[in-house]
């Protein structure tokens, strides 16, 4: 730490926020010294983002702050007015949040944006003030600044113009830099060279505050990490004496959760003081399951894909190759694990595995038999044998419906109508809601809810526990966990993987990131562009990447320890 | 049910954008061409149900007791006496000429009829939509980000404009500032003076429609993150609105302009036959209760030409202003 | 863009934004809304209950006296009272709106279901005829209607209900096709769910409630369409207890009498709100459902 002896560029102590009776921050401190990266890590609702928002006096309307101390660039802010605070924001701290397509203004050129910040602060003459907004973009290695300043952000792709509000939130030159989920929207790609960018802001003395859920990102970039949890900071240090040696329990069980370090097969929920490799032991390995599945060689593939095409009409002509020629089997009692970045076509291939959309060319068949060339009339007796999990639970339950009716429909049966014959009675009906919900571990009791009333991680339950209902022989997961707290995320993936040993389900699991898919996955396959690039065991091409574009996708990964 | 990939990367900007732009503006050209040869083949061929003899009607009606030669005369004149499809593309030729056949009750061209009074319409229109903009933004942009009584007291004005009827408006404005105040005249006299009133009665409802729809997006606009990311820039209140929000309130307004200038021509039917001016809407209900088809034919044609060149423009406006519905075009 | 869509897209807009504000229980607009309306359908079915005297008793010493604690309204020209009239009046005016909304919410869903189940190329008809019905905006399609038909309550009720169908067609379209494509009847077909199965399960009763919504908030609209007719003397006829028929007779004396014209028209005014309110309320609760 270079930066030890000089003045911190933020001292905090005691911050209390609270809004109404809630207090969401209760007693969070921290320093901050130029040139370091601190980071806060927490779930959905840990007080993180309070906190950090709370350092511009921008907590939110309603919010009581206090603080012992609260002093940035040697300023007490205490009680300041908005007016004082107007003079803090953007001078003294500058503000990075997660997604630049919204976060700046769609409607005005980046440039614009970025020359606000002077034109408030400054009052420098429009040419000063274009020459330093063009001065700001090269720093931030925007390619071309004098073309694009005129851009906006809708124009700039997902990197750039994250560059861009970097750029606006670094133009008067700030001490303190407050970046909050700064790389959360953006592929693994992209996010390792947004990250670089900010390690080169913290390098030019910068003070970097980091808020982030992901503890990969953190480990990249911060030099000392808090942790936080219902509004405290459970537990602090260095990233390496938190991550290589936490001492509470919940942040060994966020460090635990995140997939990439876990080898396949083992839980990641576990009990944050079970021992790891005792756990791990139980459990068959990878090489096991490759093992016990090739004893029966040349069995036909569960689902087949033959040489897949599909392309959409784009508006002003020509055709858009969203899946390119694609072939990729799933054996019964595997995991298959597709990976790419978002625009290369894992969606539209598990549409097609799940023949809600036809191929253009090639086909997909089903153990051996026909299936994408069936008619709807011939394949609806046999969809029941392919389930799908879908990333937003939500939106695929009828928002009329109840849990138990959901369950009951997909089970056979809808409560109240099951009296006909052919139908399950309805107390069997009830059972077996009753039984899908324990599965999945779910009380009883939310039979009676509406989706609506749900955690996002209960809803998934729900929604795996639908996929069930009906004994598929197959699932297709498309991001299923993308939305979830990396805690309620590690569970479900637990609960997938016990599942499928349980059945002995195939699954066609795809995901973004390369760390659910390594933890989940027999086989993997890499999509770029529509076409797989690379597919083999999931040891091997994660260990040793034979196509540039997966060694570029393993190296950009966030991870743990480097 | 398509699952529409996703964009890729930056879209090139210059030839393309350009190339979309022009593909655009064809189709938006195309598409108005053919609402407004689809609006005229519907009304020719809807005149044609009119039970009775078109003659009669252009001779006075059925009470007009016309010799059978002044029906054969009127007959061949109008070419009535010819097949329909012959008729029909007679009138397609005429229409492209400009010539909008002739009056039943004035004897007069109806082009020359009409183009002596759309000046005075479209005036009224036009001055209506603008007061209502002004008066539905200053509305929006008072009862938002002030607290739940501004909201609920800006919701309760927007509602009660809008279900305003135009012709009960009208009287009640006539009643207080005309009748009670005498601040303006009760008809339309050729005065600004004059043209407060019909204005006013135009402009209110309008302004209830258009203010709720901009206090909706100005209210999404708030909850922006790019409005925090403003203020985390040192931005002030008034400044986020004037620089930021009130361009995203704007937005939906001017898609909307299309369709107010036809409300308005619409509602200038009454508005015109209260204050008694000369104009489109007074003529239209004249002719409509006369049935002096060649005449109600001439209006709904040319209100469909406003309408349609109306919402040509306020689509280019519209994708001026905002470059995210030229982009979303282009997938 | 009609009318009606506009109303629809501010009262859904309105409903988002009030869903998140976590207000709870009925309001008292709703309330009053309620209650206003409720008064309405007594008016219009028992008019006699409502009304304080025979609302076509002539007295010629009656005329045009203003409003009074006997004559809450006050009389017109031949001495009749006023808000019996109006209540009189009640019954038509609401018969006029209903029907008028119904043959245009029938005609829409006609033309919604023909568009999002007919296959590409007669959605692609349907959304080309509704853009040129479109292009008669407002009165316009109204005006042509009578054209044709000739003037009457009973022509400019089909008048009002065939020019609100466009606005009608477009937005059960839209809705339709939102709910087959949304991930929920997907999800239902991945389960192997026949398409009438979807169709029952599925799509009708999520169809149902917006369009109740659309029927509600369409109502007030035709009133006021209907009324202008017949204030332009196009639609119901003078001695008719019509309200758009009392504000034509009404304008002769606007300069003496202004109550002639003000009251039917604030009923008017009053229903139109009324019926918007509910709209809005029933909007809130097709939000909650979500």
């Amino acid at each position: 730490m270079t930066a030890n002896d000089a003045d911190p560029v933020l001292e905090l102590e005691q911050l209390r926020v609270a809004f109404g009776r809630e207090e969401v921050v209760r007693g969070v401190s921290l320093a901050i010294a130029p040139g370091e990266c601190v980071a806060i890590v927490g779930e959905s609702g840990s007080g993180k983002s309070v906190t950090a928002r709370s350092l511009l006096g921008m907590a939110g309307e309603g919010a009581r702050v206090e603080a012992q101390t609260l002093r940035l660039a040697g300023r007490d802010l205490r009680g300041a007015t908005e007016r004082e605070w107007r003079g803090v924001r953007g001078g003294q701290a500058g503000l990075v949040l997660q997604d630049a397509l919204v976060a700046l203004d769609p409607l005005r050129p980046i440039g614009r944006e970025i020359g606000d910040a002077l034109r408030i602060h400054d009052r420098m003459p429009r040419a000063e003030r274009r020459a330093r907004t063009l001065e700001v973009l090269a720093d931030v290695g925007m390619p071309d600044p004098a073309t694009a300043v005129r851009r906006r952000s809708g124009e700039l792709s997902g990197g750039l113009r994250q560059r861009a509000l970097i750029a606006s939130a670094l133009a008067l030159d700030p001490p303190l830099l407050i970046a909050d989920e700064p790389t959360t929207a953006l592929d693994a790609t992209v996010q390792a060279r947004v990250l670089e960018l900010l390690a080169e802001v913290r390098g030019r003395g910068t003070a970097v505050l980091l808020i982030s859920h992901d503890l990969a990102v953190v480990a990249r970039l911060a030099d000392r990490v808090l942790v936080m949890r219902e509004g405290r900071v459970i537990e602090q240090g260095t990233v390496d004496e938190v991550l290589r040696a936490p001492r509470e329990p919940y942040t060994r069980a966020l460090i635990a959760a995140v997939p990439a370090e876990v080898p396949r097969g083992a839980p990641l929920s576990r009990p944050a003081d079970s021992d790891a490799n005792a756990t791990a032991a139980q459990t068959p390995t990878a090489a096991d399951r490759a093992a016990s599945r090739e004893g029966s060689p040349g069995s036909t593939p569960l689902l087949a894909l033959d040489g897949v095409v599909k392309t959409f009409p784009v508006r002003g002509g020509g055709r858009f190759t969203a899946v390119d020629d694609v072939s990729l089997d799933v054996h019964r009692g595997e995991t298959v694990g597709l990976v790419g970045e978002s625009g290369s076509g894992k969606t539209t291939l598990a549409r097609l595995a799940l023949a809600l959309t036809a191929p253009d060319r090639g086909a997909v068949t089903l153990d051996g038999e026909p299936w994408s060339a069936l008619d709807e009339h011939a394949r609806r007796p046999r969809r029941p044998r392919i389930g799908a999990i879908y990333q937003d639970a939500l939106s695929s339950f009828d928002p009329l419906w109840s849990v138990g009716r959901i369950l009951a429909d997909a089970a056979g049966g809808a409560p109240g109508k099951g009296a006909g014959t052919g139908h399950p009675s309805r107390a069997a009906t009830a059972r077996r809601v009753a039984e899908l919900l324990d599965r999945v571990g779910l009380a009883g009791a939310v039979a009676g809810r509406e989706p609506l009333t749900l955690s996002g991680g209960q809803r998934q339950r729900v929604a795996i526990a639908r996929a069930l209902a009906a004994a598929p022989e197959l699932l297709v997961c498309d991001e299923p966990v993308s939305a979830l707290d990396v805690t309620i995320q590690a569970q479900i993936l637990d609960l997938l993987d016990e599942l499928q040993r349980e059945r002995g389900l195939a699954m066609l699991f795809i995901s973004h990131d390369l760390g659910v898919v390594r933890h989940m996955a027999d086989r993997v396959a890499v999509m770029q562009a529509g076409r797989i690039v690379e597919s083999g065991p999931a040891e091997r091409v994660f260990a040793a990447p034979g196509h540039p574009y997966t060694a570029r996708l393993v190296a950009d990964a966030p991870r743990l320890v480097h | 049910m398509t699952g529409r990939p996703a964009g890729t990367g930056v879209p090139a900007p210059g030839r393309t954008h350009r190339a979309r732009t022009a593909r655009h503006l064809a189709l938006l050209l195309g598409g108005a061409v053919f609402v407004l040869w689809a609006v005229a083949t519907l009304t020719f061929f809807a005149i044609r149900l009119i039970p009775g003899d078109p003659a009669q009607a252009i001779l006075g009606g059925p009470g007009s007791q016309a010799s059978q030669e002044a029906l054969d005369q009127v007959r061949s004149d109008y070419g009535l006496d010819q097949p329909l499809v012959v008729q029909y593309f007679a009138m397609l030729g005429r229409l492209l000429t400009g010539d909008l056949g002739t009056s039943y009750s004035l004897k007069v061209p109806v082009a020359e009829l009409l183009g002596a009074q759309i000046g005075g319409t479209l005036l009224l229109a036009v001055c209506s939509l603008a007061a209502a903009w002004v008066l539905a933004l200053a509305l929006s942009l008072w009862s938002t980000g002030r607290g739940r009584i501004a909201s609920a007291l800006g919701q309760g004005i927007e509602l009660v404009a809008a279900a305003l009827p135009h012709f009960w408006l009208a009287a009640v404005l006539i009643a207080v500032f005309s009748t009670g105040l005498g601040w303006f005249p009760p008809v339309a006299t050729g005065t600004p003076a004059g043209f407060v009133l019909p204005v006013t009665t135009l402009a209110i409802p309008l302004a209830g429609f258009l203010a709720q729809v901009m206090r909706e997006s100005l209210i999404d606009a708030m909850r922006q993150p790019f409005v925090v990311s403003a203020r985390a820039r040192g931005e002030s209140a008034l400044g986020i609105r004037f620089r930021h929000t009130i361009r995203h309130a704007a937005l939906p307004g001017i898609s909307l302009s299309g369709w107010a200038l036809g409300w308005l021509l619409s509602g200038a039917v009454v508005v015109e036959t209260i204050f008694a001016m000369p104009g489109l809407g007074r003529t239209l209900l004249q002719a409509v209760t006369l049935r002096d088809i060649p005449v109600v034919t001439g209006v709904v044609l040319l209100v469909a030409l406003v309408y349609v060149v109306m919402t040509v423009l306020t689509d280019l406006v519209a994708r001026i202003a905002d470059p995210r519905l030229a982009q979303e075009g282009a997938r | 863009m009609s009318e009606l869509e506009l109303r629809q897209t501010t009262v859904d807009a309105e409903a988002a934004h009030d869903r998140e504000s976590s207000r709870r229980g009925p309001r008292v607009g709703t309330v009053v809304a309620g209650a206003f309306v409720i008064l309405l359908l007594t008016a219009a079915a028992f008019p006699a209950l409502v009304a304080t005297q025979d609302p076509n008793a002539i007295s010629a010493t009656e005329a045009f006296q203003p409003p009074s604690a006997a004559h809450w309204f006050g009389t017109d020209e031949s001495g009749r009272d006023v808000y019996s009239r109006v209540v009189a009046g009640t019954g038509t005016s609401l018969l006029i709106g209903v029907t008028a909304t119904a043959i245009g919410l029938a005609l829409g869903l006609l033309l919604g279901v023909l568009a999002s189940f007919g296959g590409r190329v007669v959605d692609f008809g349907v959304g080309r005829l509704v853009e040129v019905l479109f292009a008669f905006p407002g009165l316009l399609l109204a005006l042509l209607v009578i054209v044709v038909a000739g003037p009457g309550p009973v022509t400019a009720t089909i008048a009002v209900g065939l020019s609100t169908a466009p606005g009608y067609a477009r937005i059960i379209r839209g809705q339709l096709v939102s709910i087959r494509s949304s991930q929920y009847v997907e999800a239902a077909r991945v389960l192997g769910r026949p398409p009438r199965r979807i169709l029952t399960a599925h799509l009708l009763p999520n169809a149902l409630l917006p369009l109740v919504v659309l029927a509600t908030l369409g109502i007030g609209q035709a009133i006021v369409w209907a009324a202008a007719l017949s204030y332009l003397g196009l639609g119901a006829q003078p001695p008719a207890a019509e309200w758009g028929a009392m504000l034509s007779a009404g304008r002769t004396y606007l300069q003496t009498a202004w109550w002639m014209t003000v009251f039917p028209g604030l009923a008017i005014v009053g229903t139109t709100i009324a019926t918007t309110v509910l709209g809005r309320a029933l909007a809130r609760r097709e939000r909650g459902a979500r």
